[in-house]
């Protein structure tokens, strides 16, 4: 493991916690690893609450700090637990993960610490993670009679519902999102390294190959000729409503000259009397292009700049 | 309000007597915030109270997956913004353990400067408010005087007056002026002790505080323990655990000072907790000025911490990093930690799980409130309706952090 750089809190080291931790845990534990300076137990979803137990009356972890929920769709088991303990006589910190899904409840832990109430209640509110034995588990951190779970991964950040009050109603009224502008997610990952949505012309690069390659033996087969050209002179004014294939619209013809006199009206711009041509050449710009008047322009900026402040 | 069990009286004869379940909030003066208490009161004796939160959910964890690391660092402000850059702390502290970033000294003092003034800051607002629920309004008054000069030392370093935003990822976001510093000094050596002092010889002997608040919501160790208190509430029964000791970060451990624990577990015992610490963070305050070297404020990693402005206007690959990082944002290796600071209110964690891209996979935020607040209806067993407003004072309980 490479040396620790971060200046986050330095509690006790893992060294023999890990070991004896994983030996009391015996069956219970599928995993046990270390990241990042956390010591992480994967353990089996059943038997949670003994884990835990064994853990705070045998080895110490009195605190049960935080039970965090977290939502991963592709998983078989999509949710996760991780009840982050607290040692305070050994200064240390585990965590204890187990899986689950929407359907299977995990074992409560009330019976060993009285604020896993509460924490249950959130994950069963964000994500709808059941507990078993817990008689409270109503929602928590939602409206009163909110519906669905906002912090799986398939819940939209917008939500469903908004609420606003209502000068006719004289009351709070619930209705769906009407949102004016659709809710945007710039995607600013670069596309060479780590973006996963394709790239315009990436599907061609499945594509069977064609077996019958495209020629252009005749003049005819180019499309060209007399009525292409004058269907290219047609004027066109503006795109029309009724879009085209590339988004363009095939465009309404220009409006005949109407000749009704228009006082104050500014004259068409190809009627005004041209501009005079442009002169050759712009003029010579000293400072701009010399080295040798360089300094001396800078200088006067400069003086310039400091009177003015 | 209504009548919920009939029963037969044991003392009057033939009377009923009801218990009463009351509305305390959701707007309420003392609630703090948003909180609704449902209370079964007897008499005026709390029989039970279920604390209704939730009401300013905000889904910040939600918001935080669809932002990049960077952006997701001013939802951290608005959780608890009685104490904002604390908030900000952990948060970053979590993504440099992931990224395992080193931060230059300087800017792990300039940290820890402005945790320990936002501790004063925040606790100079509850004690304040504290004291006004019981009855005293002087004090607080006195106390919003001395926040009033810490929200101008916010501005004055990070040009907000509360959302500061100011501790980044790798440092802090620009050094702080030297005029400011010796302000700062100063400031602790003459005003924060005068009025801070002055306001609680208001209150500490005072007789009425003292009633409404000696033997009120006594928690014993176990207790405390087992609920998961922290902060200055696992501290006033009387276990000196401080995360800023026994699990220093940043420049702690260079700092000397004294961890004050209650003797009796109660809201007065909460409350003298914090009028020492609002001293010995003083007293921190003291030390960083005085030892804070010279030198950068953030990380020279350009992969994480965008160039100074002025470089960003001379050097095409400054222009560069300055884009992406304001733009894409950094790119944080797939992990996850756990991060817990000692915030004015107790431990505050972040959950940290990163995927590998440039957005959090999910950031569970550990409010302290979580678990003080749940112990309401333990606390408040047995007392007066009154005391619970003393024991939600007590908690210090702001509703930004505890809804999220």
């Amino acid at each position: 493991m490479s040396a620790v750089l971060h200046s986050a809190p330095r509690f006790a080291s893992h060294d023999g916690h890990r070991d004896t931790l994983a030996a009391a845990l015996g069956p219970m534990l599928f995993h046990v690893h270390e990241e990042n300076g956390e010591l992480i137990f994967g353990v089996e979803r059943e038997r949670i609450e003994d884990v835990l137990r064994l853990l705070r009356d045998e080895h110490g972890y009195q605190q049960l700090m935080d039970i965090a929920g977290v939502d991963y769709p592709q998983r078989v088991e999509r949710f996760e637990l991780v009840y982050i303990l607290l040692s305070l006589t050994k200064n240390h910190r585990i965590m204890v993960k187990c899986r689950t899904t929407e359907e299977v409840p995990v074992p409560t832990v009330t019976t060993l610490w009285p604020n896993a109430g509460w924490l249950e209640r959130e994950a069963f509110d964000m994500f709808g993670v059941l507990f078993d034995g817990n008689t409270d588990l109503r929602r928590i951190l939602t409206d009163y009679g909110f519906q669905g779970h906002p912090f799986r991964k398939d819940f939209p950040l917008t939500g469903y519902h908004e609420v606003r009050y209502s000068e006719e109603a004289k009351r709070v009224v619930y209705e769906p999102v009407d949102l004016p502008q659709d809710f945007r997610t710039f995607e600013f990952t670069s596309p060479w390294e780590g973006a996963d949505y394709p790239l315009p012309g990436d599907e061609k690069a499945t594509m069977p190959p064609v077996k019958e390659v495209k020629v252009t033996e005749k003049p005819i087969e180019t499309g060209a000729g007399p009525a292409t050209d004058a269907k290219a002179a047609q004027h066109v004014a503006r795109a029309s409503t009724d879009s085209t294939v590339s988004g363009q619209g095939h465009g309404d013809p220009v409006p005949e000259d109407t000749k009704i006199s228009a006082p104050g009206a500014p004259e068409p711009t190809e009627d005004r009397a041209g501009q005079p041509p442009r002169q050759v050449g712009a003029p010579e710009t000293p400072g701009a292009t010399s080295p040798d008047h360089g300094d001396a322009r800078s200088d006067d900026r400069d003086q310039d700049r400091n009177e003015n402040s | 309000m209504s009548g919920l069990i009939q029963e037969a009286s044991p003392t009057m004869s033939g009377e009923a007597i009801s218990n009463y379940t009351i509305n305390f909030g959701p707007q309420h003066p003392a609630a703090h915030g948003v909180l609704r208490l449902v209370m079964e009161l007897d008499g005026e004796i709390v029989e039970r109270v279920d604390p209704h939160v939730g009401l300013l959910h905000r889904g910040t964890e939600k918001f935080i997956e669809y932002k990049t690391y960077l952006q997701a660092l001013p939802y951290f402000d608005r959780l608890d913004y009685c104490s904002p850059m604390c908030m900000e702390h952990t948060y970053v502290l979590a993504i440099e353990k992931l990224l395992n970033l080193e931060v230059p000294i300087r800017a792990q003092y300039l940290r820890v400067l402005f945790a320990e003034l936002t501790r004063i800051k925040n606790h100079l607002l509850n004690i304040g408010s504290h004291v006004m629920d019981v009855g005293a309004m002087t004090a607080n008054l006195w106390l919003f005087e001395l926040r009033e000069d810490i929200m101008n030392f916010y501005e004055r370093v990070s040009g907000a007056r509360m959302h500061a935003a100011y501790f980044r990822p790798g440092g802090v976001h620009r050094d702080a002026p030297l005029k400011l510093l010796a302000d700062i000094g100063d400031w602790c050596d003459t005003r924060l002790p005068e009025l801070f002092e002055d306001a609680m010889s208001l209150v500490v002997d005072n007789r009425i505080f003292k009633q409404r608040n000696v033997d009120i919501a006594k928690v014993s160790r176990e207790d405390a323990i087992a609920w998961g208190f922290s902060g200055p509430m696992i501290r006033a029964s009387g276990i000196p655990w401080d995360l800023r000791k026994s699990q220093p970060y940043d420049v702690y451990d260079r700092m000397d000072f004294e961890i004050p624990v209650g003797t009796n577990g109660d809201c007065y015992d909460r409350m003298m907790v914090r009028v020492e610490e609002v001293r010995q963070s003083a007293r921190i305050i003291k030390q960083c000025l005085a030892e804070m070297p010279e030198g950068p404020v953030a990380s020279e990693d350009r992969k994480v911490v965008p160039p100074k402005r002025a470089e960003m206007k001379q050097s095409m690959e400054a222009l560069i990093h300055h884009f992406k990082l304001y733009t894409e944002g950094f790119h944080v290796p797939a992990g996850e930690v756990y991060v817990a600071t000692e915030s004015p209110k107790g431990e505050f964690g972040v959950y940290l799980v990163a995927d590998g891209t440039n957005k959090p996979y999910r950031c569970k935020i550990r409010p302290t409130m979580f678990s003080h607040l749940q112990a309401m209806d333990f606390m408040c067993k047995g007392h007066m309706l009154p005391d619970a407003t003393a024991i939600l004072g007590a908690i210090d309980a702001v509703f930004g952090e505890c809804d999220r």
